[in-house]
């Protein structure tokens, strides 16, 4: 019934096509990263790492990396304290309207989103909010906190309720039962959900595009000077910001496996 | 024990249910309302008169919005038959490889997808990766491959292929094992058991992913303007530009409430049919 050996080789290299897909894109503007010439064109002849200088040197791009930092951040912290207590609510706790809730977390996710970027810029108008960057972490909260509640809620679903309830029968208070038990078991589906919301806080476009006002993201910056015409500082600058997810998520496995490997030895 | 439940059910939705109260169903109605008032005014404080709707009828925008839903299905059903044998595979086939294409694939959704996007630009254009190379080797030229519709959808297909594939092999995973081997067992040939057994069983997987796959690049933008050159225009360029270029908000308003109303009553009808509680795996 399962497939054949030649059958499993063709899915194995079907699957590596695929990721090879995904990642071309990024190989080509890795390349033209380091091209010498002011206007591309392949194959390059010469090679260079001038780009990479200047825009580290540039006031803009230290401008836009800060506001993109600060925006990622505070959208982290929040989705991450939201994101707890609405799984908990998602998949824990058996109350009313929980199926009615569900759905309406689910429904930000399922909406276009300049759509929603536009709709947030008529509100912020309507009730005389200026746009600047402060509104653009509302607007990815919209979207990222419902994320991160799926992410911490799929953890959720695999917690033993009975753990709770023996808290609180060996006279726990709700808070102390919520600290001692609850936030530890989650604890892991609360981290990734704070990776996740950072990264695709970081590199949102369609949400920024509006809701941002006279700031400037990474994001939108690269999508203005795509349009307007090429500039060699736009492939260096996204190479920047990829290198810069990339680190975040090596980081974040490197602790992840080192917390797991430290636990273990003092059990031991 | 239930009451404190339904207590702390309810007390722990409250943050993010009023936080989306007030983030995403107020400006809703915003948009709503909007969509009612004359042409170019930038307040509610007029009388409706529904003007934007004639307009958009009358001008033909509602083509925009047939392009747009039209690339969406083409893209969606591109998605489907190339991710349901990969998702088959990540289910059932691969081991640890699954681990290391579940990262591969999210890390992508990491990079903004301008720089993908563009990178789809310098891979394509005259004088890109491609035709570049393909000069050099053969020393025959051609034009360059993008600013057409056929490479919009390409350009779907690529950026939403996360948004199809992991809900897919998700629904895969519900499939018994035994219930294949059963039809197998019982003489039905694989496309059989495609039909009849696994179809079926994964079904709200496939919902899940065809439905957010439909919905996301039915309201895409990026692609048609960076790699299609506004070839075609699609309905969000059109809402767009009646906000910035055209300064008219009740236009855009009503556009986007039209493309609102499309994909909000298929997700609506999606999101109600599927069970949750089964697909993210609640144990019992």
């Amino acid at each position: 019934m399962n497939p054949s050996k030649g059958g499993r080789i063709g899915l194995y290299a079907y699957g590596i096509l695929i990721l090879a897909f995904l990642y071309l894109p990024l190989i080509s503007v890795g390349f033209a990263s380091v091209s010498q010439a002011r206007y591309l064109s392949f194959p390059i002849r010469q090679y260079t790492t001038q780009w990479y200088g200047q825009a580290l040197e540039s006031d803009t791009v230290s401008d836009l990396l800060w506001i993109s930092l600060q925006v990622a951040t505070i959208v982290t912290i929040i989705s991450m304290v939201l994101g707890f207590f609405g799984a908990l609510a998602f998949a824990r706790y058996h109350w009313r309207f929980r199926r009615l809730y569900q759905k309406l977390i689910l429904l930000p996710i399922f909406f276009p989103q300049s759509v929603l970027g536009l709709a947030l810029l008529m509100w912020f108008n309507a009730v005389g909010i200026t746009p600047t960057w402060h509104t653009a972490i509302i607007a990815h909260l919209v979207w990222i906190a419902p994320i991160a509640t799926l992410i911490i809620a799929i953890r959720a679903y695999s917690f033993d309720p009975a753990l709770e309830e023996a808290a609180r029968d060996m006279g726990c208070s709700t808070w102390q039962t919520l600290r001692e038990v609850t936030i530890p078991l989650l604890m892991p589906g609360v981290i990734s959900a704070g990776l996740f919301s950072f990264l695709l806080s970081w590199g949102n476009f369609p949400l920024s595009l509006f809701t941002t006002g006279a700031d400037l993201t990474l994001p939108e910056w690269l999508y203005a000077k795509m349009v307007s015409g090429y500039s060699p500082l736009v492939p260096t600058v996204g190479m920047l910001s990829v290198a810069a997810s990339i680190v975040l998520v090596v980081v974040a496995f490197a602790v992840s496996m080192l917390t797991t490997r430290f636990k273990r030895n003092t059990t031991n | 024990m239930e009451r404190i439940n339904q207590r702390l059910g309810a007390l722990s939705a409250l943050p993010v249910v009023l936080f989306l109260a007030a983030g995403f169903l107020a400006p809703l109605i915003v948009v709503a309302a909007f969509s009612m008032m004359p042409q170019k005014v930038f307040s509610l404080a007029n009388l409706p008169d529904f003007s934007s709707y004639a307009i958009m009828v009358k001008e033909g925008y509602w083509e925009s919005l047939l392009v747009s839903l039209a690339m969406a299905l083409a893209a969606t059903l591109i998605l489907f038959v190339i991710c349901w044998p990969l998702a088959f595979a990540m289910a059932k086939v691969f081991g640890r490889f699954t681990l290391v294409l579940t990262i591969g694939v999210v890390m992508t959704l990491f990079v903004s997808e301008n720089i993908r996007l563009f990178g789809w630009v310098l891979t394509l254009m005259k004088g890109g990766l491609i035709e570049g190379y393909w000069r050099t080797w053969t020393g025959q030229s051609f034009d360059g491959l993008l600013y057409n519709v056929p490479v919009i959808i390409f350009g779907l297909v690529y950026v939403y292929l996360p948004f199809m594939l992991f809900p897919l092999a998700q629904g895969i995973s519900m499939v018994p094992d035994d219930a294949r081997q059963a039809a197998f067992d019982l003489g039905a040939n694989r496309w059989q058991i495609f039909r009849e057994v696994e179809l079926p069983l994964a079904a709200p997987g496939i919902m899940v992913g065809c439905l957010i796959t439909f919905v996301l690049t039915a309201g895409a933008i990026a692609e048609s303007k960076l790699l299609g050159g506004r070839a075609v225009i699609v309905i969000s360029d059109e809402i767009e530009r009646a906000f910035t270029y055209g300064q008219n908000w009740p236009l855009g308003s009503a556009l986007a409430v039209t493309l609102i109303g499309v994909v909000g009553t298929l997700a609506i009808f999606g999101v109600s049919r599927i069970d949750l509680d089964a697909i993210m795996g609640r144990r019992r």
